[in-house]
C-alpha cells in the first residue's frame, strides 16, 4: 500500500482532502479489509499507540467501530461517554483534551453534538483528532465507508447517479457524502421535504429534487438518512406518518427502481419511516456490508494519521 | 487647569457647519473662544480634530461581570479608541430595570470612568419581555434611552405600550432586532455557510420581521424606535423607505458587520460569533449603501466582553459578541478610504447623529460646551495587539490586523484622558 499521499495527522472532515488523498484511504481500507477476514485479525501497527474514544454523543455503531478498528492494529484504548466523563460535572471540552493529552494520547477520536469541535480540538491538542461525527457537520468515515462499499460493489464511483434522501439538513452523512461523492465524479440528488432539502444545497454541485419518485428513477445508488429527531425543530414537517407516506422507500417505489440500484443506509435504521422493513433486509441492501467496511476504512484512517513514519515525526 | 489650545488641525464640527484648519481653545474645560494664557499646546497640523466621538452601543458588564469588564476598564478602551461618551446597555446583573442600578452606574461612572457614560435603561423588567419596567423612574435616574438589548420584546402588544409610555417621557426606544421563533437557536447567518458547516442559521428574516413591526409601531405612535445593529439588507430597505415616510425610525451599524461575512466562521472561531451574526457579502454591500445614504445614521461598536474561557468552546456554546472600541474607528475610517462616506458624513454618525437621537448636549464644539473632543491622526499605521488591550477581554477578530487611522488623543471636558506616546505607537 502507499502512503505517500497522505500527510495529516488529523481527519476533521472531507470537505478539505484531495481526490488523491480520498483514494488513498480507499486503497488503504482494501488492504485492511483483508485482515478482517483472516483468522488472527490483529497487526501490529499501532502498538504502543494509545486511542480515546470521546463520546459526547450518544452512539454504538461508530464506537464499537473505531474501539474495535484501533485493537486489530494492537492500539490501546480507552472510552468516555458524556454521562461517565467530568463534563457532567463542567469541565469544558478544552480542559478534558487536554487532560487526555497529558496523559500521552496518540489519538482522540471525538463524536460531538457541536458542529466544528473537532476542529477546536485539533487546533489545541500534538495528537490526532479523529472525527466521528460533529453535530451536522461531517462525518468523513462514515462517507468513506459509504464509498468504499460502492466502489468495491460497483467497480466505480464517478459517472454514478447517487441519490440521499431524507434529512439533509440536520445530517454531517449527507454532507460528507456530498463533499466526497461530487470530488470523485458521482452525480448527487438530493431528495425529501423542502424544508429539510433547502435549495442551498444546490450551491454545493449536487441535484435537489422534492419529487421521490423522481429523484429514485435513475439512481444507481440510493442512500436513505435516518429522521434526526435530536437534532430537529418541531416545525419540519407534520409527522413521522406522513413523512413515510410522502418520502418513504416503500415497496411500491422501490418496484421502480432501477433493478441494479444498491440500497444503502448509514444506521440506525427506522424500519418503516424512512425504509421498509423488507427492503432493509433484501439482496439489494447492503447496509450490513457498510458496517463491516466501516471497520477497515477507520483502521485505514487511524493507520494514516497516527501510524508509520508520520506518528513519530510528532505531530505539530 | 483643563485649559488647551489645539492648534492648527483640520476641525470638522458638522453641528456648526465647520470644517476648516484652525486652532481650537479650551478654557475650564469648555470650548472657548480664545486661549487662556497658561494653557497647553497641542499641535494637531495634518490631524483631524472632532467633536468627542459617541459610541452609543456598550456592554461596560458591571454590575455583576465585572470579570468580563468594568466602567474603569471599558472606558478606558473607549478613550483609546477615540471616544470621550459611550451609552452603556442594561444587560447587567441586576439588569438595569430600577433606579438603584442606575444610581450604582451613575456612582461608578463617577468614580472611575475616564470618558462620560450614559446608561440605557431596560425596557421590561429582568429584561425578560413580560412586564414593563418602570420607565418613569429610570429616567428620572438618568437613563437616555430604554432597551433590553440582547434580548428583544416579542409581545407586539407590549412594545407598542413601551414607545406610548417612553414618548410621555421622551425617552427613544432602542431596540435590538430578533424574532426569537424565526432564530430560534441559529448561532451564525443561514445561507451557504451554515449549511456548509452544519451550524444552525440565523436568518436574516428573523431581523427584518422585528425592523417592520418596530417601523408600524413607530408610525403609530409617532415616536422613535431605533434599530440597534442592523445587519441584513432587506432591514436597511425597510428602514430606507420607513425614513422616507417621515416614520420616526432610524438604525445602526457595527464595524464587524460592515467589515465582515460570514465565510469569516468556516474555522468555527468563535471570535466570529456574534448577534445578530456576520452575513453575506449582499448584506454587507447594503450597510455600505445604507452608511452612504444616511438610512443607518449611526456607527456604534456593540463592544460585548466575555473571558477567554467562556469563548474557547465548542462554536455552539460560546456566547455571542466582541470587543470593539478600539478598533472601531480604524475600521470606520476605511469607509472614507473607501469612498463610502467622506469625513464631515461618518464625524456625524459618531458625534451629533446619536447626539441628537438621545437629546446629549455631546456631539459639538459649540463656545461653552464641555471640551469633548478627538483628534485623530487619519494616516496613522498601526497594528492591533489585543494582549495589549485596555479591555478586560481579549474577544475580537481583528487581532493582528493593519490599520490606517486611529485617536492620537481622546480629550474630556478638557484632560487629556488618552494620548499616543511613540512607545504606544511602535
Amino acid at each position: 500500500m502507499t502512503t505517500t499521499s497522505w500527510n495529516h495527522k488529523d481527519l476533521l472532515g472531507i470537505q478539505d482532502l484531495t481526490v488523491d488523498e480520498i483514494n488513498c484511504l480507499l486503497d488503504t481500507a482494501t488492504a485492511f479489509k483483508q485482515v478482517g477476514e483472516r483468522a488472527v485479525k490483529k497487526v501490529p501497527s499501532l502498538r504502543g499507540k494509545t486511542m480515546v474514544n470521546l463520546f459526547i454523543e450518544p452512539s454504538t455503531r461508530t464506537r464499537t467501530s473505531f474501539e474495535l478498528a484501533a485493537k486489530r492494529l494492537s492500539a490501546d484504548v480507552i472510552n468516555i461517554t458524556t454521562s461517565a466523563s467530568s463534563i457532567v460535572k463542567g469541565e469544558t471540552l478544552k480542559d478534558t483534551a487536554l487532560n487526555l493529552q497529558a496523559l500521552n494520547t496518540d489519538i482522540i477520536v471525538i463524536r460531538h453534538s457541536a458542529a466544528g469541535a473537532p476542529h477546536f480540538l485539533s487546533r489545541l491538542l500534538k495528537a490526532s483528532v479523529i472525527n466521528a461525527g460533529d453535530g451536522a457537520h461531517e462525518h468523513p468515515t462514515q462517507a468513506l465507508l459509504d464509498a468504499f462499499t460502492i466502489r468495491e460493489k460497483k467497480g466505480r464511483i464517478a459517472g454514478l447517479n447517487v441519490t440521499i434522501l431524507g434529512d439533509i439538513l440536520y445530517s454531517r452523512v449527507a454532507r460528507s457524502n456530498i463533499w466526497l461523492l461530487t470530488k470523485l465524479g458521482a452525480h448527487v440528488t438530493l431528495a425529501g421535504p423542502s424544508t429539510l432539502v433547502p435549495r442551498v444545497f444546490e450551491e454545493f454541485g449536487c441535484r435537489v429534487t422534492h419529487d421521490i419518485d423522481e429523484a429514485i428513477r435513475d439512481a444507481d445508488v440510493i442512500n436513505l438518512l435516518r429522521i434526526q429527531h435530536e437534532r430537529q425543530r418541531q416545525t419540519m414537517f407534520p409527522s413521522i406518518g406522513e413523512y413515510a407516506a410522502m418520502f418513504g422507500l416503500n415497496k411500491e417505489r422501490f418496484a421502480r427502481t432501477k433493478p441494479e440500484a444498491m440500497i444503502m443506509h448509514p444506521g440506525p435504521i427506522n424500519r418503516g419511516i424512512e425504509i421498509d422493513s423488507e427492503i432493509a433486509d433484501c439482496g439489494r441492501s447492503v447496509i450490513l456490508e457498510q458496517v463491516t467496511n466501516g471497520l477497515a476504512v477507520r483502521m485505514a484512517v487511524l493507520f494514516l494519521c497516527a501510524g508509520g513514519k508520520h506518528s513519530t515525526e510528532g505531530a505539530e | 487647569m483643563n485649559s488647551l489650545v489645539i492648534k492648527n488641525g483640520r476641525v470638522i464640527d458638522p453641528a456648526n457647519g465647520v470644517d476648516e484648519v484652525r486652532d481650537l481653545f479650551v478654557a475650564e474645560g469648555k470650548i472657548a473662544a480664545a486661549a487662556l494664557k497658561d494653557a497647553e499646546i497641542i499641535e494637531a497640523a495634518g490631524k483631524i480634530v472632532t467633536p468627542g466621538l459617541i459610541d452609543m452601543h456598550v456592554h461596560l458588564r458591571e454590575p455583576g461581570r465585572s470579570d468580563k469588564e468594568t466602567f474603569a476598564t471599558g472606558t478606558l478602551c473607549a478613550a483609546r479608541g477615540g471616544f470621550t461618551s459611550v451609552v452603556c446597555m442594561p444587560n447587567t446583573t441586576p439588569a438595569a430595570d430600577n433606579t438603584g442600578t442606575i444610581a450604582f452606574m451613575k456612582q461608578r461612572a463617577a468614580e472611575v470612568a475616564c470618558v462620560n457614560v450614559f446608561p440605557t435603561g431596560a425596557i421590561t423588567k429582568e429584561l425578560k419581555g413580560e412586564e414593563l419596567a418602570p420607565i418613569g423612574s429610570l429616567k428620572k435616574a438618568g437613563v437616555v434611552a430604554i432597551t433590553d438589548d440582547g434580548h428583544c420584546v416579542q409581545n407586539n402588544e407590549l412594545m407598542r405600550r413601551a414607545v406610548e409610555y417612553a414618548k410621555m417621557f421622551d425617552l427613544p426606544v432602542l431596540d435590538h432586532c430578533q424574532d426569537y421563533d424565526l432564530v430560534a437557536d441559529g448561532v451564525m447567518n443561514e445561507g451557504h455557510w451554515s449549511a456548509a458547516l452544519g451550524l444552525r442559521g440565523w436568518p436574516s428574516i428573523g431581523e427584518d420581521v422585528i425592523v417592520a413591526r418596530n417601523i408600524l409601531i413607530a408610525e403609530q405612535v409617532d415616536w422613535y424606535i431605533h434599530c440597534q445593529h442592523i445587519s441584513s439588507a432587506r432591514s436597511v430597505e425597510l428602514i430606507r423607505q420607513a425614513k422616507k415616510r417621515g416614520i420616526k425610525i432610524s438604525g445602526e451599524a457595527c464595524p464587524h458587520h460592515f467589515t465582515l461575512t460570514e465565510e469569516c466562521v468556516k474555522t468555527y472561531d468563535t471570535n466570529y460569533k456574534m448577534n445578530p451574526p456576520l452575513r453575506t457579502e449582499r448584506d454587507r454591500d447594503s450597510l455600505l449603501a445604507g452608511l452612504a445614504d444616511g438610512t443607518l445614521e449611526i456607527i456604534g461598536s456593540d463592544h460585548a466582553p466575555h473571558c477567554s474561557y467562556e469563548k474557547e468552546v465548542e462554536f455552539d456554546f460560546a456566547p455571542f459578541g466582541i470587543i470593539g472600541l478600539e478598533t472601531e474607528l480604524a475600521l470606520s475610517l476605511e469607509l472614507v478610504r473607501k469612498k463610502v462616506l467622506n469625513l464631515r458624513e461618518l464625524v456625524e454618525k459618531f458625534t451629533v447623529n446619536p447626539a441628537r437621537l438621545l437629546r446629549l448636549k455631546e456631539g459639538t464644539l459649540s463656545i461653552g460646551v464641555d471640551a469633548n473632543i478627538t483628534i485623530i491622526d487619519p494616516e496613522r499605521a498601526w497594528t492591533y495587539d489585543v494582549a495589549e488591550s485596555a479591555s478586560k477581554s481579549r474577544n475580537t477578530p481583528f487581532h493582528g490586523w493593519r490599520f490606517r487611522g486611529r485617536a492620537s488623543a481622546t480629550v474630556v471636558k478638557g484632560n487629556i484622558v488618552w494620548r499616543e506616546t511613540e512607545i504606544q505607537s511602535k
